[in-house]
């Protein structure tokens, strides 16, 4: 099978005014690929994210996200990726099968599709006694494995998931990857960031950010060779200990 | 130093258990971790502590202190950082400092001590206000303000939440030197790997205590025997070894499972059986427990 780039950046750049935050990026990601994203606070992974979702026009260089321009497709690229942080991802205040209806609706599923995605997703995460239950009334660690589920009920190419496993207990942390590598066997592209040094090393490949450019990217078994680390903790120590910018 | 005793705190009319029956000692001079993922009750814990919320039944003591009867007193022995940042956004960083040293009656020169190792990283920006503060800088100078008063407890709610793996460490020393100045120190956190930091930490799930102890007795008192099982084939090895009869339990850890089996298990017999399934990089050994696989079995085996 020829391996496919649904991500392909080339030099991309964005600055704010004389402050670089992503410094001529290059870099592809294949499809299927758990790609982590990793970077110290303020060195430059929200921005880099932003450009890759078509939420922020890039200041130069080129990419391609999902087959489409991140100049002049960032409507086509929204469309064809799923998106969650710990931050934003469902309404509190709709019901579980209310948010899969909501995000449904936004991305254009019919109303049939709807259906069969809300049952095909309350079964898969034995979520159906809880189908009329409002999400502020979840749990965290559900509501974060029905944020990701929701996040892919479009079936997109990639998805991008911002420190998706935040605060969640360690037992609910290691059932969300178990979706994460559902996810990645049917197809679909992560693109993760976390700060947590074990799940990079659930990645197939890993970036590390320092001060707006790439220092490193390579397989976590690589990477760990390569710096003489015996886990990524080490690795991103080495790497971003010098790292002059802040958050 | 701080004593709890059977402390139980409900929310939305008593629906919501945030803290069941919670007993704890701490010891004055500890840097004492309450570790536990988020809905756990760790900022329940804290605000009962800094009388900020009064529990449903129970008694708390601080520093030989009632916090329903005394809580003003209390008030003055304390400092605390909550997990949310709350300092003045749009004062300067002096501003800032020089507003909470004022309500506790005193003035930065006075304590200005105990305080000079985290300022002096922020001080060339003491005309900038709190607000336009990097992350980093913000937490360098909320900690300077918990501290202007020169309290006896401090008590800091997820100081390193969010915040990278390099900035956590550099957290965590200051913490250290902090300890050494006589400080009583109750931090909480979601990161398990901060454990090993702590004199003393207590491990807390849906409002319960599940261990109170030193890092390493927790660890000692694991229940049976922790083998890492490897391959770069990981999911694949997980579910095959979930299909194990012998299997007690399996969590992925990074590069490694993680995994315990019955007393009566044939190690020698499991690596060849893996091998013959397609695991030729099979790697099976014991290992010393973290915190995180004690906190997850104290978790299970509490259900």
């Amino acid at each position: 099978m020829m391996e496919v780039d649904v991500i392909r950046t080339e030099n991309l750049t964005k600055k704010f005014g004389n402050f670089i935050a992503a410094n001529e990026l290059t870099f592809n990601v294949k499809k299927g690929e758990i790609f982590g994203f990793l970077g110290a606070n303020g060195a430059g992974k929200t921005t880099a994210m932003r450009m890759l979702c078509g939420l922020l026009e890039p200041s130069s260089g080129k990419g391609m996200v999902a087959g489409y321009d991140i100049y002049t497709q960032r409507d086509d690229i929204k469309k064809n990726i799923g998106y969650m942080s710990q931050k934003f991802s469902l309404y509190d205040d709709l019901t579980v099968r209310e948010n899969i209806r909501f995000y449904g609706g936004i991305y254009g599923l019919s109303r049939k599709e709807i259906a069969a995605k809300t049952a095909e997703l309350l079964t898969e995460l034995q979520l159906e006694k809880e189908a009329k239950v409002l999400v502020s009334q979840l749990p965290l660690g559900w509501k974060q494995k029905l944020a990701f589920s929701i996040a892919i009920v479009h079936d997109p190419q990639i998805v991008f998931l911002d420190e998706p496993t935040g605060g969640v207990d360690p037992v609910t942390r290691r059932q969300f990857w178990d979706l994460i590598y559902h996810a990645s066997a049917r197809g679909v592209t992560i693109f993760v960031t976390t700060h947590y040094m074990d799940e990079a090393e659930y990645c197939n490949r890993v970036s590390i950010m320092v001060d707006g450019v790439i220092a490193a990217l390579d397989s976590p078994a690589n990477l760990k060779l390569k710096y003489g680390a015996n886990n990524m903790d080490e690795v991103f120590y080495q790497l971003a200990r010098n790292a002059t910018r802040g958050e | 130093m701080i004593t709890f005793s059977n402390i139980k705190k409900t929310y939305l009319k008593g629906t919501v258990l945030a803290l069941d029956d919670v007993s704890l000692d701490i010891n004055k001079g500890q840097l004492f971790g309450l570790i536990g993922p988020d809905g756990a009750g760790k900022t329940t814990l804290f605000r009962i502590l800094t009388t900020l919320l009064l529990p449903d039944s129970g008694t708390a003591i601080v520093n030989g202190l009632d916090i329903i009867t005394d809580y003003k007193k209390i008030r003055d022995s304390i400092g605390y950082m909550p997990g949310k940042f709350s300092l003045y956004q749009d004062l300067s960083v002096e501003e800032n400092l020089h507003f909470f040293a004022t309500i506790f009656n005193t003035t930065i020169e006075e304590n200005y001590e105990l305080i000079k190792d985290i300022y002096i990283q922020i001080e060339p920006f003491k005309n900038r206000r709190a607000g336009k503060l990097s992350g980093g800088m913000k937490q360098k100078l909320a900690l300077c303000c918990a501290l202007i008063h020169n309290p006896e407890i401090l008590i800091l709610d997820e100081p390193t939440t969010g915040v990278d793996a390099v900035s956590r460490k550099e957290f965590w020393e200051m913490l250290k030197r902090l300890k050494l100045k006589g400080l009583t120190i109750l931090v909480s956190t979601p990161y398990m790997d901060e454990a090993n930091l702590c004199d003393q930490i207590a491990l807390i799930q849906n409002g319960k205590i599940l261990s109170v102890d030193e890092p390493h007795k927790i660890v000692s008192n694991f229940d049976g025997k922790l083998y890492s099982v490897k391959s770069a084939k990981i999911f694949q090895l997980m579910t095959l070894l979930k299909s194990y009869p012998d299997l007690k339990s399996c969590f992925a850890f990074g590069d490694a499972l993680h995994a315990t089996f019955l007393e009566t298990t044939n190690y020698e017999e499991l690596a060849q059986n893996l091998l013959k399934k397609g695991f030729e990089d099979i790697e099976i050994k014991e290992i010393t427990p973290s915190i995180e696989d004690c906190f997850i079995q104290l978790v299970n085996s509490n259900k």
